[in-house]
């Protein structure tokens, strides 16, 4: 297949004396959706966000389409400019419409003029269903309509790879699927995903692979069917029993 | 049975009329609900009118119908005079009222104060209302344009040269501190103990200094040409118009996309000559008033004016600085912040005024009111830039996590996304900061600088109004002149916040 659009390779990282990342290679190809999951302190978060350099790390390498970003994160802004990322608190801007949220970085990064950024910007709340919405406030919608805002707006940088941070755990159980909706059709697009989260649903239907992290470490990564069916690791099989009940 | 002769009903006796129940609404229902339900509110009720009655009724028993308000003298406000007890004697304020909003401006140049207060309410008005268009244009010319025009209209005086000159003076001031410096060490080498260090050391400045100097000539060179050659004002101002418009032309994008910022250079530059020409700048310009003159509402107004538009950026910048994760940044807005913030005032006015000039080189002098702006506006500077850090601490962190996962600069996420969401958090605070300085620019008076209350108990000492109630008279004057400008602030606040905290209502 195609060369790795994300390529980690002996990443290690540190808060102080805890080493939350060891000896982490991951490779992500052009296309391929990953889902991350574990259990909770595993490091999932750390991991996807020192892809775009919300962490530092103290060891290894990260290439984002071919942009290397090693422990000195030379060229932050140019990788963070490949990656958009989904958070689980949403963090829109409260004091922004919807539309201006969506706006901001075309405008102020890729210095689109306001009109084409504002017809863009348009487009993707078509994609996520909710044009309508375009001049309220975050504050004004409730948390699946806020989070497919966050979705959007990410997309308005056309990023080469989405990253998504347990994207549906503070929304409520009808919320959550009109989101992973929005996801389903986003990987069915072709977008690059990284996705940690619990939704196993989620990872059975979409992923091409599912990654299981423990105490900072990819324990076991597999096809998704490969995963649930017939897990290798112990660690592995206790995790997925008590997720699978 | 039951259940059909209860579904038919005819009435036997006609009910009588009853009165109405307890009023609820309008005063008497106020009162019946409110004020006189129980016997703490009977209690309150009285009270609260006590309190009325002994406060307003002796203010508006003093300041309207016991008050003189006419006459040329003190005969006119003196009790055995007109009969009864006088209460405020306000001829004696119309009799002082140029002195009291002009101190010792002279009399005939008084028409440019007069200007300065149309231009500045001219400008501000437009900015403090929402609805109207060109905001930043009006901003820029509010913060920039009016500042140097009331400069020149409120002082006088003209300008010898333009931007050119300028540049060149402040960059060869500069270069020569620097070579002072180094001479300084070479002399000290000559006596100290660790004489070859300092030695190295001071050549090395004189170096860097001779170097600048050398860097800077062709900049010098040109502005001794442009001075050699008469009419240096336009000339100079030609050279710094073209220098700065094709800068400008280049930062904006080039062949591309610079034409709009060239554009807007050569109408500001075009601006800023007619202003020259209108103030007749470049030939001396007004007669010059200096400040000593200057007194009454007009330094309260530009000691409060220029205190809070400075104070305001100046505390952002310790604010975000006491932040910072550069060491030597965070340091110094710390020790800054803690140093004016504990020391008072009129520590920090006596010590502008009185000990500065002792610290400065010899023929380096500041001007008494520019000393005393610099030290109210670093002081409440140091202030603001408490109360914004206590906004900046509102904002969450996934805030400028989704910022920067954008690809936003730290500047632009700042400026962007921080300090507007900061800003209105604490607007009651920084208001409340505004209002405190307004009153706080009465202590100019310790320093001699005539503020409105300065001017006013300047005038206490005018034997032909000495009375009785001359003191409270005027205080009350003060008084309410104090409270129309706070009270206005204080309601305007209230209205920026209930429009920009919008979002927040669903
Ligand atoms: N700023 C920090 N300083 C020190 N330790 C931290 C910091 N942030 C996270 N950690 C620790 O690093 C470990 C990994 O955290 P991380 O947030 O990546 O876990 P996670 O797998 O995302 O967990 P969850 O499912 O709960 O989100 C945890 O043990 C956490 O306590
Ligand atoms: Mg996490």
């Amino acid at each position: 297949m195609s060369d790795p659009i994300v390529k980690i390779s002996g990443l290690n990282k540190w808060y102080g004396d805890f080493h939350v990342l060891r000896d982490i290679d991951l490779d992500v190809r052009k296309g391929e959706r990953i889902v991350i999951c574990g259990p909770s302190g595993s490091g999932k978060s750390t991991l996807i966000r020192c892809i775009n350099a919300l962490e530092e790390f103290q060891e290894g390498e990260i290439v984002v389409d071919g942009i290397e970003l090693g422990p000195n994160l030379k060229h932050v802004d140019a990788v963070r400019r490949e990656v958009g990322m989904v958070f689980q608190s949403f963090n829109l801007f409260p004091h922004l419409t919807v539309l201006d949220n969506c706006t901001l970085a075309p405008i102020w990064v890729r210095n689109i003029p306001k009109k084409d950024a504002e017809a863009a910007a348009m487009k993707f709340l078509e994609r996520v269903k909710i044009p309508h919405q375009a001049n309220k406030f975050p504050g004004q919608m409730s948390g699946g309509q806020q989070q497919r805002v966050a979705i959007a707006r990410a997309l308005t940088m056309n990023p080469k790879v989405m990253l998504f941070d347990e994207p549906t755990s503070a929304l409520d159980p009808e919320m959550v699927k009109e989101v992973l909706d929005t996801m389903v059709d986003l990987a069915e697009e072709g977008m690059t995903m990284l996705v940690v989260t619990h939704e196993m649903g989620f990872a059975r239907e979409v992923a091409n692979r599912v990654v299981f992290m423990d105490a900072g470490q990819i324990i076991e990564a597999n096809t998704p069917n490969e995963f649930f069916a017939a897990p290798q690791h112990a660690r592995t099989k206790l995790f997925l029993s008590q997720i699978l009940r | 049975m039951n259940d059909i002769a209860s579904s038919s009903f005819v009435r036997r006796d006609l009910l009588a009329e009853r009165p109405a129940p307890v009023k609820t609404t309008g005063f008497v229902g106020l009162m019946r609900t409110r004020l006189f339900n129980s016997p703490t509110n009977i209690l309150l009720t009285v009270l609260g009118a006590l309190l009325l009655w002994f406060t307003i009724v002796p203010s508006v028993r003093f300041l309207m119908v016991d008050a003189v308000w006419s006459g040329k003298d003190r005969a006119a406000c003196l009790t055995e005079n007109v009969g009864f007890a006088v209460g405020a004697c306000w001829p004696y304020i119309q009799a002082k009222l140029p002195q009291l909003i002009y101190g010792f401006y002279p009399e005939a140049e008084r028409w440019r104060v007069n200007l300065t207060f149309v231009l500045a309410v001219v400008l501000l008005v437009p900015l403090l209302v929402p609805r109207l268009p060109a905001k930043g244009l009006n901003a820029s010319l509010f913060f920039v344009a009016f500042p140097v025009v009331a400069f020149f209209l409120l002082h006088g005086g003209g300008i010898k040269g333009f931007g050119l000159s300028w540049t060149a003076g402040l960059l060869e001031l500069f270069d020569d501190s620097i070579i002072g410096a180094g001479q300084a060490l070479l002399d000290l080498s000559k006596t100290s103990a660790v004489g070859p260090l300092l030695w190295v050391v001071g050549n090395f400045v004189v170096l860097i200094g001779t170097a600048i100097h050398w860097l800077i000539l062709p900049l010098t060179w040109l502005r001794d040409q442009i001075q050699a050659a008469g009419q240096s004002v336009w000339a100079d101002f030609a050279v710094t118009a073209v220098i700065v418009s094709l800068i400008a032309f280049g930062l904006g994008g080039g062949l591309r996309t610079g034409w709009r910022a060239l554009a807007s250079s050569i109408v500001a530059f075009v601006a800023i000559a007619a202003v020259i020409k209108l103030m007749g700048l470049d030939s001396g310009g007004l007669p010059v008033v200096a400040t000593n003159l200057w007194g009454g509402l007009l330094v309260t107004l530009v000691v409060s004016v220029t205190g809070i538009v400075t104070s305001l950026p100046i505390g952002i910048a310790l604010a975000l600085g006491r932040r910072s994760t550069i060491p030597l940044i965070r340091i110094f807005s710390i020790a800054f912040i803690e140093f004016w913030r504990g020391v008072p005032l009129i520590t920090v006015l006596f010590f502008a005024t009185y000990m500065l000039p002792l610290f400065l080189p010899g023929n380096f002098t500041v001007d008494g009111l520019v000393r005393a702006l610099i030290g109210i506006a670093l002081f409440t500077g140091a202030y603001q830039a408490e109360n914004v850090r206590g906004g900046l601490a509102a904002i969450q962190r996934g805030q400028g996590e989704a910022a920067a996962a954008l690809g936003l600069s730290w500047w632009k996420t700042t400026s962007l996304i921080v300090l507007p969401q900061a800003l209105r958090h604490v607007i009651p605070n920084l208001v409340n900061s505004f209002i405190s300085l307004f009153k706080d620019t009465s202590l100019v008076s310790i320093v001699a600088l005539f503020d409105l209350l300065g001017s006013l108990r300047a005038s206490f000492s005018d034997p032909k109004w000495s009375t009785p109630s001359t003191a409270f008279t005027g205080f009350a004057f003060a008084g309410i002149i104090y409270f129309i400008f706070c009270f206005g602030m204080s309601r305007y606040s209230l209205f920026v916040e209930h429009r920009l905290n919008a979002h927040r209502r669903n």
